[in-house]
């Protein structure tokens, strides 16, 4: 179904529970907190501009699970010459 | 005969193990299989109710850990299929009554003689799991489809999978379609993703569960229920039959919605 059209009904309860548990469970298999995932970008932001120019405001880091399995992706966009 | 040891857990309280284990091994036994349960919630005894055999209990599962009885002198023989038996909880005692190496004796010293042994466990990750986990070669966890039943869930896959008696596989209890279609329940698909390990089975919201219980008659018993149809279904997957899982109908997405609305008025 069209995302527009979903907009228009109501959001499901299903649907907003499958998203609230979709955050938590990633926090309770790892321990990691929204603040503890800033930091670390933080950190790693310093340690790269350090060998290359980088836009700190694009960096993105996100926490994926395959199967059981958690998977910290960080996307680092570099500045071109 | 080599029994398979397989432990029906769960991290919520409630969502139905207890059910679960009576209706899985009553289903198992139908189809001809030898099967012992045993009510390793000790301290909270209940497994003997729900299959009606709460009268007939003389000796329990600390009494065979104790040596106070032989262990066949605690099997507890079915009377509607001579090849179940169940090994009652001590209702007095707690937890802390029986160790997890005592329990895995317990269950080798039948081993030979059945095809399934089944574990009901206490719910959580205390003492109560540890000891019915311990004997285990396969485990099931039960659930609901509701926030916290799902997030205990994964507490207790995690540390089944942290036991080395993974991976576990799923039963999603109390399933209502009609909140399904309405948008109002996840369905077992969000679950799984969410959860990721393979499902067993899918068993409705059913009456018929706590009317077969008031009775002592477990649900597979009954052929019209719903529940006990799943529960069949279940056994049935154990034993390696290939069962198709229910259909607990899809969520109706918006224009299915609007189209019923006007062809009410129309
Ligand atoms: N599919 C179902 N439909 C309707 N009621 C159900 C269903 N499954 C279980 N119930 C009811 O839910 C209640 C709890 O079930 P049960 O005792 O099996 O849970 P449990 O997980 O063993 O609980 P505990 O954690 O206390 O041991 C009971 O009243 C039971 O009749
Ligand atoms: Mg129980």
């Amino acid at each position: 179904m069209a995302n527009w059209l979903k907009k228009l009904g109501k959001e499901d309860s299903a649907d907003l529970a499958k998203e609230r548990l979709k955050l938590v469970l990633i926090h309770d298999r790892t321990n990691l907190t929204a603040r503890v995932l800033d930091e670390m970008k933080d950190e790693l932001i310093d340690v790269i501009s350090r060998h290359v120019a980088i836009d700190p405001s694009a960096v993105k880091i996100t926490m994926i699970h395959e199967g059981r399995e958690q998977r910290l992706i960080c996307d680092i966009p570099v500045k071109q010459k | 005969m080599t029994a398979r040891i397989i432990t029906i857990t769960s991290g919520k309280g409630g969502v139905g193990k207890t059910t679960a284990t009576a209706n899985i091994s009553v289903a198992l036994a139908q189809m001809g299989k030898k099967v012992t349960c045993i009510d390793s919630d000790i301290g909270l005894r209940n497994l003997d109710i729900v299959l009606g055999l709460e009268n007939r209990i003389v000796y329990d599962l600390v009494d065979v850990v104790e040596g106070h009885c032989k262990i066949n002198q605690a099997m507890i023989r079915d009377k509607r299929f001579d090849t179940l038996f169940l090994i009652p909880a001590a209702q007095t005692r707690d937890k802390n009554a029986v160790t997890p190496s005592e329990m895995i004796d317990l269950c080798e010293s039948i081993r030979e003689e059945m095809d399934f042994i089944l574990l009901d466990s206490p719910a959580g990750i205390e003492g109560g799991f540890k000891n019915a986990i311990a004997p285990a070669d396969e485990a099931i966890v039960v659930t609901n489809p509701d926030v916290s039943a799902v997030r205990d869930a994964d507490r207790i896959i995690g540390l089944i999978e942290a036991l080395e008696k993974g991976p576990a596989s799923l039963i999603l209890n109390r399933v209502n379609a009609d909140m399904i279609k309405r948008g109002d329940m996840m369905e077992a698909d969000d679950v799984l993703e969410l959860l990721a390990i393979k499902l067993l089975g899918i068993v409705p919201d059913d009456e018929h569960v706590l009317v077969s219980t008031n009775k002592g008659q477990p649900v597979v018993l009954n052929p019209k229920s719903r529940a006990g149809a799943a529960f069949r279904n279940i056994a049935a997957r154990l034993t390696g039959d290939e069962i198709p899982l229910i259909d607990m109908s899809h969520k109706e997405d918006f224009i299915t919605k609007l189209s019923k609305v006007f062809a009410k008025e129309g």
